[in-house]
């Protein structure tokens, strides 16, 4: 075998989303030697897709805002699963590193006094997403890879990391591949943040990259790293259904946002009938005062259609299951009507929504301002994954780090719109801090020689095996197999099938083969995709038998209540002895007093 | 189902050829979830960048019978399938494997441009005050997805290969992205006329007819660049002016 290449950092971020160049920035301001790796080119990762904004509560457009209104409305989406303390600082910190990106050259758009506007969303009860048109997430990544590439970062482009390393019980390194030629590197660091995203490409219909194969979270756990959560994936309400190439491609909340509204086949607005006793109060009566609230009357209650996504979704597959969908299997979302309220709405709905319009136009012939849109739900977010600790984001596992969507906690059961961006920014700052302090404070330790050789050995194997199974056909029994048997609406039977299926699955991919060579294989990469795509799938499996009830994102029909039993704690999986994983729990720590009362006061 | 034939560049650093592949077409189809379909069943190590499939991300630009497009936003039913559909990798920088292409220069001539600095802030909490009207201008070019498509089509670099003198339309889209902005404060004029090499620049909009987010690369950016340019560095009155200031060096 030929020399590997060696790189050495003291802080390696895997990961160029958001909350990866977030992290290499705030590390390299702090004098430490950064490497940031990315399995796709620098500016490309799933971040660019986010468009509806980015939650802040900066009060621009209404002075009612502030932290604790955020902070309390981010554990309400939870369902009071979140980690209390990720959801004070992400409150109280985002504002700060909103106005940062715009201090790096970001461009909102502008209320009329000249301040960032912040528009509705979801779950939120005061308008506080920061955002430039339908496109923020494409702000906020091209800001920090425009600013990140002035910090003296090292940055190693379409590079895949194959597994870490640890030594003496914390971090010591990592080994990847290069896309382009398919040589190894070994990259040694003091400190190692995953910055990864999530998991969608383990399903059949979703809105994310072909990234999204789970790398981190599989990675941490190899490692000795505790996962947290992973029963609780979000099904976006939203996606397109038709044609078939693009279904699970993601319409934005925002449509909603602007007066967007969902009917099903008779036409009725079918979410007014079934609005949860938790939201009650918050939300409008009528469609008159829904429609004064996106407008911006501050007396005027939330439309139904911008309650949680977890809900929203059920009753979309509500709708479809008992008849009352439209033609290819979701139900409508008509933005057009609003030209019966506003002179000159095709153009509104052009400017505020234009990569929407353009979405529909070029991918479905269909015009927006005319026409209403098919939407069913959709793979989107992962709302478990590694966990760590609230102020540090730190692991489980010495020296390793994780933010942004692989990271666990923040968002508990349910995460609202727009606070995955904030999520990115303030989190992947605290993680990339800690983790230059961390490689501060610790010598670097090597990685064993031997496991560094027979990682890359175990890496290439699949090209042993030319006229083995094809990588591809094995993700796409996966994908239809988790889409059929833990989708949104789970079923112990159901789940049952699917620990087998994985099982299978698992003996497949050890034994798939690759043909060609090693450069620029995507046969060989998805060969070695499938090992995290399996490992994220038994962990999203297993905390959904466990969990016996129904709560956010995580809905069984066997269990279709909320049940006290299973407030108040995490399914926590360890690596078990054999190789696989362990499933415990981890009780929420109590909240603080102060924070408490605030639950109580906004309730 | 009904077949169309796609004739994909196969090879490595320039040499190799089109090699067809036939496949099943169903409506609603783009180009991408064919060569997703050949890549899965016919042709596993095909190399070719993809990722959000949405239009977003600027990955798949290639040459689809000849012209450049992201392969995930060109509907079959925009091509005549009764002819094989020619998929190539995008040529005016350096190949590398079937449909993928070496793009590092990109990223490297970002790098050689200066970055946004600020001017102090409006208000006392640390941020600035900007009117919609004045941002506009600047969002349009910020829609830029780095999908590289107008560098692929520009002749300079294309054909006369002269990226060490040009930096090309997305860049020059980015130099008026901070030239515009209302809060820089640098004066890039200098530069666009020597190291960024705004002079080759000689019109021909092809840039413009082929940007998927319908950026209005000459007229929007690179002609005000140039007569910011021109009258920065050629104008008698504003040079006299200057040099009797001492803010322009004479002839």
């Amino acid at each position: 075998m030929t020399e590997i290449q060696t790189f050495d950092h003291d802080v390696l971020v895997i990961g160029a989303g958001g909350a990866g160049l977030r992290a290499a920035i705030e590390a390299a301001s702090k004098g430490v030697s950064v490497g940031l790796v990315c399995k796709s080119l620098l500016g490309k990762a799933h971040t660019v897709m986010a468009e509806g904004g980015v939650a802040a509560a900066m009060g621009n457009v209404d002075d009612r805002d502030n932290w604790r209104v955020h902070f309390t409305d981010t554990l309400r989406g939870g369902q009071y699963l979140n980690n209390w303390r990720m959801a004070e600082l992400h409150a109280k910190e985002a504002p700060d590193r909103v106005r940062e990106l715009e201090a790096w050259g970001a461009l909102f758009d502008r209320t009329a006094d000249g301040k960032i506007l912040q528009r509705n969303f979801g779950g939120h009860r005061y308008p506080r997403l920061a955002h430039v048109g339908d496109r923020t997430g494409l702000e906020m990544i091209r800001t920090l890879q425009d600013h990140g590439i002035h910090q003296g970062i090292d940055v190693h482009m379409e590079v895949t990391i194959v597994t870490l390393f640890t030594r003496e019980g914390r971090v010591a390194g990592a080994l990847a591949y290069d896309r382009e030629r398919g040589r190894f590197r070994l990259f040694r660091a003091r400190a190692i943040v995953i910055a990864t995203g999530g998991v969608g490409r383990a399903y059949q219909i979703t809105s994310n990259s072909w990234e999204y194969t789970g790398d981190g979270q599989s990675l941490a756990l190899q490692a000795g790293a505790a996962l947290q959560d992973m029963e609780f994936l979000q099904f976006h309400p939203t996606g397109m259904v038709w044609p078939p190439s693009v279904r699970g491609i993601l319409v934005t909340e925002g449509v909603r946002g602007e007066g967007g509204v969902l009917k099903n086949s008779e036409g009725r607005r079918f979410m007014f009938e079934d609005i949860p006793e938790n939201y009650r109060a918050q939300t409008a009566d009528t469609p008159e005062e829904g429609w004064r609230y996106v407008t911006g009357d501050k007396d005027a209650r939330r439309p139904p259609e911008l309650l949680t996504r977890d809900h929203v979704a059920r009753c979309i597959v509500r709708e479809v299951r008992e008849g009352r969908g439209s033609p290819h299997g979701g139900v409508f979302l008509d933005i057009a009507w609003i030209r019966e309220r506003l002179p000159k709405a095709a153009e509104h709905i052009r400017k505020k929504l234009p990569s929407m319009y353009h979405q529909f136009k070029q991918l479905a012939d269909i015009d927006i301002t005319t026409t209403p849109m098919e939407v069913g739900p959709t793979t989107h977010y992962m709302m478990g994954g590694i966990r760590v600790d609230g102020d540090s984001q730190m692991s489980t596992v010495p020296g390793l780090f994780a933010a942004g969507e692989a990271a666990a906690g923040l968002h508990g059961a349910n995460r609202l719109g727009g606070n995955s961006l904030s999520d990115l920014i303030v989190f992947g700052k605290r993680a990339g801090e800690f983790a230059a302090d961390f490689a501060r404070a610790n010598p670097a330790v090597a990685p064993d020689g031997g496991e560094v050789k027979e990682a890359a050995r175990d890496a290439l194997a699949p090209f042993d095996r030319p006229t083995g199974e094809s990588p591809y056909a094995v993700q796409h029994d996966l994908q239809e197999m988790m889409q059929d048997l833990v989708g949104i609406v789970r079923t112990e039977s159901e789940m049952i099938r699917a620990v087998e299926g994985l099982v299978r699955l698992r003996q497949r991919a050890a034994r798939v083969g690759v043909s060609g060579n090693r450069e620029y294989n995507p046969g060989w990469h998805t060969a070695l995709d499938l090992r995290h795509l399996l490992t994220v799938s038994e962990a999203i499996v297993s905390g959904a038998l466990a969990r016996k009830e129904s709560r956010g994102g995580h809905f069984r029909n066997d269990f279709p209540e909320k049940r006290a039993e299973y407030a108040g704690f995490n399914y926590v999986l360890r690596p078990g002895a054999d190789g696989g994983m362990e499933l415990g729990k981890e009780p929420i720590a109590p909240m603080r007093d102060d924070l408490k009362a605030l639950v109580e006061e906004f309730k | 189902m009904p077949k169309a034939t796609f004739e994909l560049f196969r090879g490595n650093s320039g040499t190799g050829q089109l090699v067809p592949y036939e496949t099943d077409v169903s409506e609603g189809m783009v180009v991408l979830d064919a060569v997703h379909e050949i890549q899965a069943t016919q042709a596993t190590d095909l190399a070719v960048r993809w990722n959000c499939k949405a239009g977003k991300c600027g990955s798949c630009s290639a040459e689809i019978n000849g012209k450049p497009r992201l392969m995930c936003m060109t509907r079959l039913n925009e091509l005549d399938l009764a002819q094989p559909v020619t998929v190539e990798p995008i040529r005016a920088f350096p190949h590398h494997k079937d449909l993928v292409t070496d793009l590092s220069w990109n990223f490297r001539v970002k790098q050689q441009i200066r970055k946004f600095t600020p001017r102090p802030p409006d208000a006392p909490d640390g941020t600035w005050r900007m009117q919609q009207e004045d941002v506009d201008r600047v969002q349009e070019f910020r829609k830029c997805i780095e999908c590289f498509l107008c560098q692929d089509v520009c002749h300079v670099l294309r054909d006369h290969h002269l990226h060490e003198e040009f930096i090309g339309p997305r860049y020059l889209v980015h130099v008026a992205a901070l030239e515009m902005h209302p809060l820089d404060t640098l004066d890039r004029r200098d530069e666009l006329r020597k190291a960024h090499g705004i002079g080759y620049c000689n019109i021909t909009k092809c840039c413009t007819t082929v940007c998927p987010e319908s950026i209005k690369i000459t007229d929007n950016a690179i002609i005000p660049l140039k007569e910011r340019v021109m009258d920065h560095a050629f104008d008698p009155i504003v040079k006299l002016v200057g040099m009797v200031r001492g803010t322009i060096a004479g002839p």
